[in-house]
């Protein structure tokens, strides 16, 4: 609003100005001539003018000090409404059926006589009066659209937030499959919508993932718990053996040692997903490690005459935690050795391979056992749960799970495969960042 | 041999159970429940070794151990906690602890680490740094890298000279799995298969085969020691 009037204001100055200063440049013309040719001089430039207006847009008017026309296009001196500075503004009646036409013009007083051009201003008044209904109607019809359009609009973002806060409302009183509607139009409610019903998705897994692990600790924990108990139970019995009571305690605490150990893999676990130990991140060579790994694991895989070899490159290094890197690939190698059959073989290696361009350092365990099938392979990276599903065999289902958090937690791609035969389990970490300065240059 | 041991814990059934359990096992056990009594009975009397929980009220457990480091007692600590990240047992051993152990933990492994870190008291009271060390009829040169028995010489890899070296520099003492993984590979995680059982055999293998009597004991549900038979008696 404040916009418009400024333009109206603007225009009518604009317009009036132009008028008077070529008002005045004429006048300017016309004094000089008097002053060069006297009276009758300027008199006969004025007839002349005045014969040139057959429109009459221009007025020109000389009298003499007692009243009488010396020459001009207008009969009389015209009633004039007098402004400052010897402007003036009329209106007169010309002949033709044209109606009242309005002017402005300027009067000069000469020694011995008046002198008056006006300007026709009246195409320009109607084209100001145009602008004035153009500019009060516009912005009339904004106002009105304005708060129609407003009103139309907030009841339709209102409605689609209230879509989603009907959802989440819903979803916070236990409909957890629940999403919210994408209406399809694209734009940011939709964002919204889609990025909200993401993370939902993501707590729905972690829900179920969350229940499934508790299920499985009842089952993995209660069974061990419920033997020590009952042993205990047995063990206090008055008229037993103190040899077979001490022998009931002795497996008792063997029972205990392997839940503490479970609870402590769940515990690295939690803490590799928790992603505590960025502080306490050192550069490791990978091909030390597995060199290391290799030599640990060595006697026990000849002892079940298992061939382990160590494929090292040289300055294959990551970033991270060496103790939580450590134990991932003593999870893969302990898993390795336990499912290979006698005369296989087991490779730890550490190496590079070109991953989107770059040199990504890569840790790698393969085995000739059996292999996981492949609709297995990422069911087998859950929390307890094992290849035998009446969990005979030892372990706690946790080791891959563990590799899998480790892996996370330093940003690596954890790949299960077909090592034909085996089973084939890579880490494809992202390029560490280059030696800083100081420690190149040393 | 007993020792002194004094253990702030505030839980009263853990210490309890804790301080029958070193009493039973030959030592002399003070208890402070919390962490103001802990220090004052710490700094009045010489114990041989510290067993100081994390949590405590009033006065924490690296708190007190950092006073007690400030009043000048050397006394050797170990900090027991619940808290288990690699950050936790920097701060535990920062704050002038000497050993770290998580609950829950085994009693033989406490034992087991009590007595080494009073050991090395002990050893640190040696002038000069030893480059050989001996038990019984083992000798062990750090600078050769040689190993006789008898005057014999023994090859052995270098994992396997340093798995010796740790037994021989803790002699007569039970060192559990978890004490040797850390000793002689610098790993601090409970790995599912008994994977030092088997470089403890083959060790065994190179020492005792031939010679009488076998040095390596296994010590039942706790780990292994450098002892001569009659002794463990």
């Amino acid at each position: 609003m404040a916009l418009l009037s400024f333009v109206y204001v603007a225009a009518v100055d604009f317009m009036e100005r132009q008028t008077e200063e070529t008002i005045e440049a004429e006048l300017t013309g016309l004094r000089e001539q008097y002053r060069d040719l006297g009276i009758f001089g300027l008199g006969r430039i004025i007839a002349q003018r005045a014969a040139a207006e057959t429109e009459m847009e221009s007025i020109y008017l000389l009298i003499d000090d007692e009243g009488w026309i010396i020459a001009g296009n207008l009969d009389t001196w015209p009633e004039a409404e007098d402004l400052v500075t010897n402007r003036v503004r009329f209106s007169i009646e010309p002949s033709g059926n044209l109606g009242p036409r309005r002017f402005l013009g300027r009067t000069v007083e000469l020694d011995d006589a008046r002198l008056l051009v006006a300007r026709d201003v009246e195409d320009k008044l109607r084209t100001q009066a145009l602008l004035v209904n153009a500019i009060g109607l516009g912005s009339g019809l904004m106002l009105v659209f304005g708060v129609i359009g407003g009103f139309v609009m907030s009841r339709w973002m209102l409605s689609r937030i209230e879509t989603i806060n009907r959802t989440t409302a819903q979803i916070m009183d236990g409909d957890l499959g629940r999403r919210i509607k994408v209406e399809g139009s694209g734009d940011e409610f939709d964002a919204l919508a889609a990025n909200l019903n993401a993370m939902l998705e993501r707590i729905e897994r972690l829900m179920a993932g969350m229940r499934e692990v508790t299920d499985n600790i009842a089952h993995d924990l209660r069974t061990p718990l419920s033997r020590l108990r009952s042993r205990l139970e047995v063990a206090l019995m008055s008229d037993i053996d103190p040899t077979i009571a001490r022998r009931l305690l002795e497996e008792t605490v063997a029972d205990a040692e392997g839940l503490i150990a479970t609870f402590n893999a769940l515990l690295s676990i939690a803490r590799a997903e928790a992603g505590e130990h960025r502080a306490s991140w050192e550069r490791v060579d990978l091909g030390l490690l597995v060199q290391d790994i290799q030599e640990l694991y060595e006697p026990l895989a000849e002892e079940r005459e298992i061939e382990i070899r160590a494929a090292a490159d040289p300055a294959v290094v990551v970033m991270g935690n060496r103790q939580m890197l450590a134990q991932a690939l003593v999870n893969l190698a302990d898993n390795a050795i336990k499912y290979t059959p006698v005369g296989g073989r087991v490779t730890l290696a550490a190496t590079h391979i070109e991953s989107a361009g770059k040199r990504a350092p890569l840790l790698m365990v393969t085995d000739t056992g059996p292999g996981i099938p492949a609709d297995f392979r990422a069911k087998a990276l859950e929390r307890f749960v094992r290849l035998d599903p009446d969990r005979s065999t030892p372990g706690n289902g946790l080791g891959l799970s563990l590799v899998n958090a480790v892996a996370q937690l330093h940003n690596a791609a954890l790949e299960l495969a077909d090592n034909a035969p085996g089973l084939k389990v890579s880490l494809v970490f992202t390029p560490p960042p280059p030696a800083t300065a100081a420690q190149r240059d040393g | 041999m007993d020792m002194r041991i004094l253990v702030i814990e505030d839980d009263v059934a853990a210490a309890t159970y804790m301080a029958r359990g070193l009493e039973e096992s030959g030592h002399n056990v003070s208890v402070a429940h919390d962490g103001r009594d802990g220090l004052m009975l710490a700094a009045a009397h010489d114990f041989d070794v510290l067993v100081v929980d994390r949590m405590l009220p009033g006065l924490d457990g690296l708190s007190v151990i950092q006073t007690l480091r400030a009043t000048g007692k050397r006394t050797p600590v170990l900090v027991l906690s619940a808290l288990g990240n690699v950050d936790d047992r920097v701060k535990g051993l920062n704050a002038g602890g000497d050993d770290y152990l998580v609950k829950p933990y085994a009693f033989s492994e406490l034992i087991a680490r009590l007595e080494a870190l009073t050991r090395r008291g002990q050893a640190g009271a040696e002038p000069g740094p030893a480059t050989t060390l001996r038990y019984a009829d083992l000798t062990m040169d750090l600078l050769a890298r040689r190993v006789e028995r008898r005057g014999k010489r023994i090859d052995l890899q270098p994992r396997e000279f340093r798995l010796l070296e740790v037994l021989l520099r803790h002699p007569e003492q039970v060192l559990t799995r978890t004490m040797l993984l850390e000793k002689v590979w610098d790993y601090r995680f409970d790995p599912q298969t008994n994977i030092i059982d088997v470089h403890i055999s083959r060790l065994r293998q190179k020492l005792d085969r031939e010679f009488e009597p076998p040095l390596i004991q296994t010590v039942r549900g706790a780990g292994y020691a450098l002892r001569v038979p009659d002794q463990a008696a």
